[in-house]
């Protein structure tokens, strides 16, 4: 590394360096660190776009079987649902990743991520949805009953997409959360973004930067999903989707 | 190879408890005195100080709290402070604590009518003991619920700081687990000790949220 003098560093003389009190700021290792980086942000958008689908899907079943006459199904859905919320993710992810190898199953760390994450996201979005369908009058499933519709077709049809339109702001906040909780999966060692900031501190030293660099890429990264939500939510479910 | 039994580890992460509340207790203090200080920023007449509160709330809602606790335990050093794990946990989750406490306020304090700020003008009052008498003891009382369910996302959030080395329940865990090769117990009894301080609390905002009156 060149030595920079201060004044240097304000001309344009050493790019990419600033002076702050008593301690410069370098960003010229970026330059080399940009595919990294990019790579870290594509695998942090590959988990939370599995986590979504999988976690809505399972949610949308959890959230019926919570409604269901068996009354041991709602129950165990309920313990299922209290026990991630009021558990960290972390310890979630830890149970799952050290502990399933123990009983002879071996994951490879993304899929025990995408795993956790699934677990932790559907049982916050079980909350969710069933509050979505408790929120579409009775008379809508009466009336579809009642124009010969066929029970799955009346909640596929009829009551899951008013009940997607009311909880639509509440699932995107939940994703963008689940999204940034997803930086915890780097300590199973997944190569997403918060991981391949801590492999480039380790190299350059430059530990504030490079966190810095990264968290306002997380930042984007939660305002650009919240953008895709509203503007999809938009199109598919409607006008007044907020 | 030290023999650990069941009540050894039991013994051990109970131990480690302490600091996973004690962080909870500073952080939830910490976070509602800065977060006031937000607050004031968030609902002022001037609007730089507006954009100010709004544009803190969404950096700390729009970014991983693992993030902002490396940046305080890597930042604090360059500003001169020495790092301890302790320090950078503790104000690391303050700083977060207090953007979602600030915005959870804020919606409190918008939901009341605006008749309420008016009331307090024709008494007489000026914008402080507006607040201080007639709106923040309000929106307070209405954002409990929302408040306590905080509480519980912030106990949670604790152990994210196992990872920047501060010796709390999850560390200890982590430690424990390396020695006896049981992650089924080790972890299981770290979530049962975390259930067993969040639950309640999600119990009695529940409870706090159905006595609220209906809007």
């Amino acid at each position: 590394m060149g030595t920079c003098s201060l004044r240097k560093a304000f001309s344009a003389g050493c790019p990419g360096r600033v002076a702050t009190m008593g301690y410069s700021l370098d960003f010229r290792w970026l330059h080399d660190a940009a595919g990294a980086i990019a790579h870290g942000a594509a695998m942090t958008l590959l988990l939370i776009a599995c986590t979504t689908v999988l976690g809505i899907l399972i949610s949308i079943l959890l959230a019926a079987a919570r409604r269901s006459r068996y009354d041991l199904l709602s129950k165990a859905v309920a313990v299922y649902v209290e026990v991630v919320r009021n558990t960290p993710f972390l310890v979630q992810l830890f149970f799952i990743f050290f502990g399933l190898p123990t009983i002879g199953i071996r994951l490879d760390p993304i899929v025990a991520a995408i795993l956790a994450m699934t677990l932790n996201m559907a049982a916050y979005t079980t909350e969710i949805v069933g509050a979505g369908l408790d929120a579409v009058p009775k008379g809508q499933s009466e009336a579809a009953l009642a124009l010969g519709l066929r029970a799955p077709q009346v909640f596929i049809k009829v009551i899951l997409p008013q009940a997607l339109k009311v909880i639509f702001p509440a699932l995107t906040s939940q994703v963008v959360i689940m999204m940034l909780e997803s930086a915890v999966v780097s300590q199973i060692a997944v190569r997403e973004l918060a991981h391949e900031a801590d492999l480039l501190q380790a190299r350059t030293f430059r530990s504030f930067e490079t966190y810095l660099v990264v968290t306002m890429i997380y930042l984007g990264l939660s305002m650009a999903i919240r953008r895709f939500f509203v503007a999809g939510g938009r199109r598919v479910l409607g006008a007044g989707v907020s | 190879m030290i023999e650990f039994t069941f009540w050894d580890i039991l013994r051990n992460l109970l131990f480690a408890t302490r600091w996973t509340l004690l962080l909870s207790m500073v952080a939830f203090a910490g976070g509602a005195a800065v977060g006031l200080l937000i607050l004031f920023a968030r609902i002022a007449k001037r609007p730089w100080l507006r954009r100010f509160g709004a544009g803190y709330i969404a950096l700390f809602q729009g970014t991983p709290l693992l993030m902002q606790l490396f940046l305080m335990f890597f930042g604090l050093p360059m500003l001169g402070f020495r790092i301890e794990p302790w320090t950078a946990a503790a104000l690391g989750l303050t700083f977060y604590a207090s953007a979602y406490l600030a915005e959870i306020w804020r919606g409190g304090v918008e939901a009341l009518p605006r008749g309420q700020w008016d009331a307090g003008a024709s008494l007489g009052l000026h914008y402080l003991q507006e607040l201080r008498l007639v709106i923040l003891p309000q929106a307070f009382a209405i954002t409990r619920p929302p408040v306590v369910g905080f509480l519980v996302q912030l106990i949670k959030s604790t152990a994210l700081t196992s990872i920047i080395g501060f010796e709390e329940l999850l560390r200890t865990a982590n430690a424990i687990n390396n020695a006896t090769f049981e992650p089924f117990t080790v972890y299981g009894l770290v979530a049962a000790i975390f259930f067993v301080l969040c639950y309640p609390l999600t119990q009695y905002a529940r409870l706090l949220e159905r006595r609220a009156p209906a809007h």
